[in-house]
Parts: C-alpha cells; structure tokens; sequence
C-alpha cells in the first residue's frame, strides 16, 4: 500500500470514527435543501436560478466541511507527527483524494436529493451533467484542500476558508453552472465542450500549482 | 550501521525580532552523542526541531550523510526518530493501529511480530488494542518511543526524553539511548542533570548570546 494511499486511509477511517465533516456536512444539505424547498413554495422557478442554487449549496457545504482534513491536524497537534512521517506531497496529494471522495459523495447525495424534492429541476443530458458534476468535484476538492492547508494554521479559520476561496473558486462555480444548465437545456455535447475544457484547464492549473506551493506551506 | 555524519552549520533561529539563538555549529558521527540543555525558552525545542527538519532555521542548515551519501532534506524522516512530549498521536486510533499507520506511511517493511516486539519493549503489549485517548500521558509517551524507533533510525532526537515516565519508563529510555549510541547519534534536548549524564557532550544554549 503506497503512503499516499495510507494516508487517505487514515483520513478516511479518522471521519468514519468520529464524523468531524460528515454530520455537519449532512445537516448543512438537509436543512439547506429543506429551507430552499420552503422558499420556493409553489413558485415556479425558472431551472437556471435552480441551477446556480444547487451550486451555492455544493459551494458551501464544501465550505463547511473540506478544510477540516488540515485544520484537524492542527487542532490535535499531529502535524508535527505526520510531517516526521512522510514527504510534505505524500500528504497533501493524500488529503486531496480524500477531500475529493467526500465531496463527491456529498454530492451525489445534495443531487439526488435536489432532484427527488424538487421536480422542476429536471436533467436532458445525463452525460453532460455527470461530467460537469464530476470535473467541477475535482476543482473544488484541489481548490479547498490548497486553500485548508494555507488557513489551517491561521487563528480565524472559519472566516478566511470562505473568504479566501471564493474569489479563486468565482471561475469554477461560473462554469459549472454553465454546464447545469447546458445540461438542463439537453444541449448537444458538443455545445458543452468550452465548458470542458475551462474545467479541466481549472483543475490542471491548481494542481500544478499546489504541487508547487504545498511543500512551503506545510513547513514552518 | 553505516557511517553517519550529522551536522548543523552556523544555525540562528529569529522569532518576532527576537533572536533566540545563532552561531550553532553541530557535527556527530556514529556513537556520539549530545545533549541540548539550557534554561526554559532557551531555544533547545527549536533547534531540535530544525534538526529534524520541521522548522526552518533563520540562517544556517542541516546536513546529514549516511555512508558518506548526503541525504536529500526531504528525505531525512526516513532516517531519524523523534520523541516530544507535545508530539501527538492520533486519539481515535488504538496503540496498534498508530504504530501500522506509521509502518504503512513511512513504507516500512516491517512484520507484525516487529510491531508486538516494539509495544512490549516499551510495556504496551496487553493495551495495544485501546484507543490512544485512553491512555495516560505516560502511555503516550512510551507509545512515541515505539513509533520513533519502528525504522531502527540512525538518528535519535529526544525533547525532554523521561517527561511524564515513571521510573520503569526512565530506565526504559535510559536502555534506549545506550543501545542508541552504540551505532547511531542521540541528540537530546533537556533540563534534567541525570538525562545531561546519559550523552558524551553538551550543548548550553544558555552560554550563547541572545537578543529579546
């Protein structure tokens, strides 16, 4: 088993254990769809408002959950631990896979839920959905985990994650809404390609740089 | 063991303007030994920690060879233990399982009967199945040793080495740092006289200039 596989591992049974991200992430969906559902009422709302509305509740419960990975090292003190372990991108390329196989998962469930409670909100093109789903995942999980590990050692965490992330995340939550409602539309696959493209040029970049970067970040 | 050459050349250390220490030279080889002593916030944890590579020095660096090879910095946790009293273990996972992650992350090809041998030298063979948030500060600390010593490294670095041990725990540290010195560099940061004993030279912090 490599260590970076090891410590996806690590995170992934510590968060089973004791659901740091998890159960705040589930409120925040539940009651975040819930109040949606109350304000929309039997209003008809148009699919493109839905559309950027499922985003702002993916955005921020990445918002409430993603930087726990680096801010509950900090927190225990295990930093220390684990940087006498391993190499600096061991552990952040670690921390990203986790980070992505919880959003994801969280996704899946804030989108089935979004679908089954509000009927307006209907898919034409399952292709281009699951791709702008799953590339605008990986974005967001390469954007938060850089961007925890920066505000994990600051002393108003809470304030700086969302502060610092929507700037760098404006691009990605553009485009991915863009793709929702291409996908909403039935739009031709060919018509969504721009959006593609955008995203996986998105992810390339902010890998590449937090390959860079994490290693000075990670050492005092 | 092959040969090992240590060194820190010229180390300074600045924080917030204030300079807790400079001018540091240090160069071990195989069986030597030192201890860092010196007054509280003398700077002994600092320099320990930019010995093993988790902080930055101002200026100056650490080099270490072993076999007359340099060791890429970003490599040199694979060669040292290092055992502190603010170290911290993950809670939630029991005795066993810390001392797996360590093998499985540091890639260790160590077997299970390596592990049990560790916990019991270190007296934590009947808890190793309990959560580390049970045990005392004691446990921990002797968990630490297990972890610090699981890739047999050729470099010992201990802060504080006997903090909250009882005196079957000292003499296991004490055990510990013999066997150390017999083919490796123990380096060991403390203000107790009888862990000053246990190494070949020292180090006074407190005898160099500083700054407030």
């Amino acid at each position: 088993m490599t260590p970076l596989i090891t410590v996806f591992l690590k995170d992934l049974r510590s968060e089973l254990r004791t659901r740091y991200a998890l159960n705040a992430l589930i409120m925040f969906v539940v009651t975040t769809i819930s109040i949606v559902l109350f304000a929309i009422g039997n209003e008809n709302v148009s699919v493109e408002i839905l559309s950027g509305v499922l985003w702002i509740i993916i955005f921020f419960s990445t918002m409430s959950g993603l930087s726990r990975t680096f801010v509950s090292e900090e927190e225990r003190g295990t930093v220390m631990t684990l940087q006498l372990m391993t190499r600096p991108l061991t552990v952040y390329f670690g921390k990203l896979l986790f980070n992505f196989v919880l959003l994801f998962a969280m996704n899946v469930f804030t989108i089935a839920l979004y679908l089954i409670l509000i009927s307006t909100f209907t898919i034409k093109s399952y292709l281009i959905f699951t791709l702008t789903v799953f590339l605008g995942t990986c974005g967001l999980a390469s954007a938060s985990t850089i961007i925890a590990a920066i505000i994990a050692k600051a002393n108003t965490k809470g304030t700086l994650y969302p502060v610092l992330s929507f700037p760098i995340l404006l691009p990605l939550l553009l485009t991915v809404i863009n793709g929702t409602q291409l996908a909403v539309d039935g739009a031709a696959v060919s018509e969504s390609f721009g959006v593609f493209q955008v995203l996986i040029a998105y992810v390339t970049v902010i890998t590449t740089v937090s390959y860079l970067l994490f290693p000075f970040i990670w050492r005092e | 063991m092959p040969a090992i050459l240590f060194q820190g050349s010229n180390l300074k250390k600045v924080f917030n303007r204030s300079t807790i220490f400079s001018d540091i030279h240090i160069e071990l080889k195989e069986t030597q030994s030192l201890a860092i002593t010196g007054r509280n916030g003398s700077g002994k944890t600092t320099l320990l920690k930019i010995l093993a590579g988790v902080l930055s020095a101002t200026t100056g660096g650490v080099e270490f060879s072993l076999g007359g090879s340099p060791i890429d910095p970003i490599e040199r946790f694979r060669f040292l233990g290092f055992v502190s009293p603010y170290l911290q273990l993950y809670d939630e996972f029991t005795a066993w399982e810390n001392l797996d992650l360590s093998r499985r992350i540091r890639a260790i090809h160590a077997e299970n009967s390596r592990l049990q041998s560790l916990l019991e030298r270190v007296g934590l063979s009947s808890r190793n199945d309990n959560p580390v948030r049970t045990f005392s500060s004691g446990m921990k600390q002797r968990l630490k040793y297990a972890c610090a010593l699981l890739h047999d490294p050729p470099v010992l670095l201990l802060d504080e080495p006997t903090a909250n041990l009882d005196v079957d725990g000292k003499s296991m540290v004490q055990a510990i740092i013999k066997e150390q010195r017999q083919h490796g560099v123990v380096i060991i940061a403390t203000n107790e006289p009888d862990e000053v004993t246990w190494s070949g030279s020292i180090l006074n912090l407190d005898s160099r200039p500083q700054t407030r």
